[in-house]
Formats: C-alpha cells, sequence, structure tokens
C-alpha cells in the first residue's frame, strides 16, 4: 500500500491558549515495500505524523466542506489537505477506520507496557480476534498467533500459556509486537522499537524488523532516534523538524549532508562520522555510510594506494 | 494531549485566590453551615448575595461556575420533581388563579401542592448554593494550596498521634499523578485501539469488558510509577513529619480577617432570620 500525504497539518488543542502546530504542511510519500525512516527531535511531529498512519488521529472532517465553500466565494484556499493509505482515503469520515487499522500496524514506544491477558496466547490473539470479520474458531486464532510468534522468534509451544509478565523485557517486546502483526497488516509503523533494549536486543529488533520486511509486512516505517539504524536498515528517511518535513532522501545521500542535521539538533552515524573525519584528512572514501560499506570503501581505498605505491 | 477535565483550577489572580487555602475550606464549611441553618427564602437570599460577592471578587468567569451546575443538573431535577411529587402539605402560599386549596392534584401518595413547589424550588436553590460554593473553592484554590490547607486544618489531629502529614502527603502525590494516569490512558487506548479494540458503542457490560486492555497495563504502570516515586524519596532521604518545613508558608492576612468577618456575619444573619422572620415554608 502506498501512502501519499499531501498538505497534512495537525494542531493539538486547536482553538486554545494551548495549541500547538504539530505539523505544518506536510506533503509526503511512502511507496508501497519502503524500509522508511522517520527522524527528528522530540516534538518535531513525527510522532503525530506517524499516528495519522492508522486514523489514531484524523483530519478534521470539516475541510472538504469549507474547501468547497471557499472556492465557491472565488477565494483561493491553501491547498487540500489530503492522506491517502492504499486505497484508504483518511480525510473521508465513512472510511472504515477499523479495517484500516488491520492493514496498517502499529507498534508504539515501549509497546510490552500494553500487554494485558493472562496468558501469552490471549495477549497475541487479541488483534487477530478484533479484526476478523466474524468469530473466528479455535484452531484460525491457534494459527495465527503461533505464525505471528514465530516469525518474531519466540517458541509458541514453551510460551503461550505463560503470563506476559512473566517474561524477560526483549521477549515482552516481541510479543507485543506479535500482537500487532497477527493481524497481517501490510504496513507496520513502529515507533522507537528499539528503544531501552541492550545493544544485543537492539540488534536483535532490527534482524526481526528485516525478517518483517521480507516475509511479512511489504512496508515498514520505522521511527527512530538511532542514526546508525536509520542509516543500517531504511531505504529512505525523512527528516522531520518543528512540524515540517525538511529532506525525504536515501540515507546515502542524507548522511552527505551532516552539518544540516547537526543544525536540526540530529546526529549522523558513526560511519559518517568517520567518513568526514578521514575526508578532513583528504582520504577521499565514498559510501553509503553503513558500517559494512565504510569498511569497504576503506579496504578499496587502502588497496588502491598500496597499488599505485 | 487532552484537555485535563480533572482539577479545575482556573489560575487567575484574585482576592480570592491569594486567601489562605486553610482558612478558605473552613469559609466554606461555614457557608454550608448557613445554607442548612437558612430556613426561609430570606437566609438563602442572604447566602446567595454572599456567594455572589465571592463570585465576583474571584474573577472566574461565570460560565465555568455555571458548567459546574451543569455536572449536577440531573441530580437537582430528580430532587426537584420527587419532591414535588411527594411532599404534600395543605398551606396556601399564592391565590393567584383564585386558588382555594394548596393541594392541585391527588393521586394516593402522589399528590402536587404549593407547598410541595415551594419547598422544591428551596432545595433546587439550596443545591446550586452548594454546588457553586464548593466549585469555587476548587476553581480558586490549586491542588497543592488545598492539601496545604487540609493539611493545616487538621493539624490538631497530630495531638492524638494522627499522621495528618502523611495523610496530606499522600493527597497531594494522588493529585499530582492524575494528569499523567490520564495521559497513560491516552496512550495505552491508542495502543489497544491499533489493534482493534472499541472503545464505543455496544452495551455496558461490553463497554466495561473492553476496559480491561486498558485497566491491567494501567494498573501496572501506576504501581511501577508508584514504586519508582517511592525509590526516587527514599534516595533523597525524604522522612515526613516534625522537621520539614514548607516552601509556601500559610499565612493569616487582612483578607483572611475580612472572610473571617463575613462568615461570622453570614451565620449571624441567617440565624437571625431563621428566628425572627420564621418559616414561611
Amino acid at each position: 500500500m502506498r501512502i501519499q500525504a499531501e498538505h497534512l497539518s495537525y494542531t493539538y488543542n486547536a482553538k486554545s491558549p494551548f495549541a500547538v502546530a504539530a505539523l505544518k504542511d506536510v506533503s509526503l510519500t511512502i511507496e508501497e515495500g519502503d524500509f522508511f525512516g522517520v527522524i527528528g527531535r522530540t516534538g518535531s511531529g513525527k510522532s503525530t505524523f506517524v499516528q495519522h498512519l492508522n486514523g489514531l488521529l484524523r483530519l478534521p472532517s470539516s475541510l472538504k466542506r469549507r474547501y468547497k465553500q471557499k472556492v465557491k466565494r472565488g477565494q483561493t484556499p491553501p491547498p487540500l489537505p489530503q492522506l491517502k493509505v492504499g486505497e484508504f482515503d483518511l480525510a473521508d469520515r465513512k472510511t472504515n477506520f477499523r479495517a484500516l487499522r488491520a492493514k496498517v500496524g502499529m507498534v508504539f514506544q515501549y509497546p510490552e507496557y500494553q500487554l494485558f491477558a493472562e496468558t501469552v496466547a490471549g495477549d497475541v490473539a487479541f488483534g487477530y480476534k478484533n479484526f476478523s470479520e466474524k468469530k473466528p474458531t479455535d484452531e484460525e486464532v491457534q494459527t495465527a498467533v503461533r505464525a505471528a510468534l514465530e516469525v518474531v522468534g519466540l517458541n509458541y509451544e514453551e510460551l503461550k500459556d505463560k503470563s506476559p509478565f512473566d517474561l524477560s523485557g526483549g521477549q515482552k517486546r516481541r510479543v507485543a509486537i506479535a500482537g500487532v502483526i497477527v493481524s497481517r497488516p501490510e504496513v507496520l509503523v513502529l515507533d522507537e522499537p528499539a528503544a531501552g533494549l541492550d545493544p544485543a536486543g537492539k540488534r536483535e529488533i532490527m534482524e526481526l524488523l528485516h525478517k518483517l520486511h521480507e516475509e511479512w509486512c511489504k512496508t515498514i516505517v520505522v521511527v527512530s532516534h538511532d542514526m546508525d539504524e536509520i542509516a543500517e536498515n531504511c531505504n529512505r528517511v525523512a527528516v522531520f523538524s518543528e512540524g515540517e518535513v525538511k529532506y525525504v532522501l536515501p540515507p546515502s545521500e542524507l548522511f552527505e549532508k551532516s552539518e544540516e542535521l547537526i543544525s536540526l539538533g540530529l546526529d549522523v552515524p558513526l560511519a559518517a562520522k568517520l567518513t568526514f573525519a578521514l575526508r578532513e584528512r583528504g582520504i577521499e572514501v565514498k559510501n553509503d555510510f553503513t558500517v559494512e560499506g565504510f569498511i569497504n570503501s576503506v579496504l578499496s581505498y587502502a588497496k588502491n594506494e598500496g597499488e599505485s605505491e | 494531549m487532552k484537555e485535563v477535565s480533572f482539577g479545575q483550577y482556573y489560575p487567575v489572580k484574585s482576592f480570592v485566590h491569594n486567601m489562605n487555602p486553610a482558612l478558605k475550606i473552613l469559609f466554606l464549611i461555614a457557608y454550608i453551615v448557613a445554607i442548612f441553618l437558612a430556613k426561609n427564602f430570606y437566609g438563602l437570599a442572604a447566602c446567595a448575595f454572599v456567594l455572589i460577592l465571592i463570585m465576583i471578587c474571584s474573577r472566574v468567569p461565570l460560565l465555568k461556575v455555571l458548567r459546574a451546575v451543569k455536572g449536577v443538573l440531573f441530580l437537582v431535577i430528580f430532587t426537584a420533581v420527587i419532591n414535588v411529587l411527594f411532599h404534600g402539605g395543605e398551606e396556601l402560599y399564592w391565590t393567584w388563579f383564585g386558588e382555594e386549596t394548596g393541594v392541585y392534584f391527588k393521586y394516593g401518595i402522589i399528590q402536587i401542592t404549593q407547598a410541595g413547589i415551594v419547598f422544591s424550588l428551596f432545595l433546587i436553590i439550596r443545591l446550586v448554593l452548594l454546588v457553586v460554593c464548593s466549585s469555587l473553592l476548587t476553581y480558586t484554590t490549586s491542588p497543592v494550596a488545598l492539601t496545604d490547607g487540609i493539611e493545616a486544618i487538621l493539624t490538631p489531629l497530630k495531638w492524638v498521634r494522627f499522621p495528618v502529614h502523611e495523610l496530606a502527603l499522600i493527597m497531594s502525590i494522588a493529585l499530582r499523578f492524575i494528569p499523567i494516569l490520564m495521559d497513560e490512558t491516552e496512550r495505552i487506548k491508542n495502543a489497544q485501539k491499533a489493534r482493534g479494540a472499541d472503545f464505543e458503542g455496544g452495551g455496558l457490560i461490553k463497554k466495561v469488558k473492553s476496559f480491561i486492555p486498558v485497566l491491567v497495563p494501567l494498573l501496572l504502570s501506576a504501581f511501577r510509577r508508584a514504586d519508582e516515586l517511592g525509590d526516587a524519596m527514599d534516595a533523597r532521604c525524604y522522612t515526613g513529619g516534625k522537621k520539614r518545613t514548607k516552601y509556601k508558608k500559610l499565612r493569616l492576612t487582612w483578607r483572611d480577617l475580612i472572610a473571617f468577618l463575613v462568615a461570622g456575619a453570614l451565620v449571624t444573619g441567617v440565624v437571625f432570620l431563621r428566628i425572627y422572620l420564621g418559616n414561611p415554608l
């Protein structure tokens, strides 16, 4: 499913003294099959944006009417905000948001805090049952739960009857992710999926996301503060700052703009820092800012130098 | 980021806002006593007059105050209807339509009488005054000041070893946590909505059931936060009780003297009206 946002704006506490414009005229397209990264400082509007993707935040239903009114009066109104996710038009009030949410899975920050059921299997089944058109049979539920738990790398037989609260932190997070993907969403949105995990846990989660991208959800959107994570995994990245989208670029082009990123209060991946440090010393290494790419380019540079001597 | 509906403190600077919270609470109690002592409309009128004065001094907009009444509107109407139907009484208060008896309608125990209508009206005014005066207290006193006030009022209980300070601390922590937990609720609700939970529609039982996926994580997080807060207080060597000083010391000022005089005058006045004007009900 292709996600297409045009002129999206959102204001918290609108029409009150506490109004905060969280999104200002955001236009952004996420193609099917993207492993899309969203970066930005706290309060830059990235979470607000991703919460629009499954209709947790909605475009005001009065937009179209007001737009038409203004056109009628001969005024030129600001462009009409639009948000389309696949065939769903999120500006339309009649859209079936439940069907949308089945297609767009959302994993919030620290998703383990949303576990509630007595058993792991029960918790994972929650989303599956909610999204089923008619009441699913026990076998259907069991098959779906087993598949979801196994794809996140957990042993179904071993864990299904355990309480989710008895698991380790990393396991809890996997169970929570399984609880979201169990409805087989086509788009999976994750807000800081690796936050608060140890380095090994972080690596495992990112590996899991790749696995999911290959065999489970066509499109993955991940919000992250960790630039290494973004550089290693995403094919395109959007940079949010103060409610606006500053850049939408592949990481290899984005992190060339390290100074701009730093002035926006962001960081660059370690590979980029090293690359720039080398360039300052006159060593031109071309790379895509992944660790692997950096090493390869350094190696090929060393090789060339060796040959030229 | 929803508007926090609890804690209706209305932050402006005013005479009433600056009053000593302890005295404000005592004033409220005196005022409620006065309302209940008032046996006739003159007494209520005196109470209403004082209340309007306080409202003007507090600079809380009338609309805000009326919103508090809206919350108990059902109760007020319910009480009034019940009393109109069941109060009874033969008294004749007015003869505008040439009535000869105060009873309009009677069927079994249900009867509509002039006395019933008058009494209902009396109750409505009494209830509205009660609600408005107590909501004025919360509009003009921040939750923290409120707990300070309660602590000050309960201080005499320390003599019988009642843990006043601890009680006040519990109250202020509880108040402090309400907005946090409301935020948390919103977050968990969103997470479960993303998993297809439906919080709207359905009967009562279905609605209650649909909240289990919110309540369980919420309770867990409340306990987790309580533990963390306890640790943080321990880490800073918090001990309640005698040796603690306060950031904001409560003082009595000329404002409180005025409030004291007004309260005294009101209660005496109402008692006076009760004795000398008798009982028109």
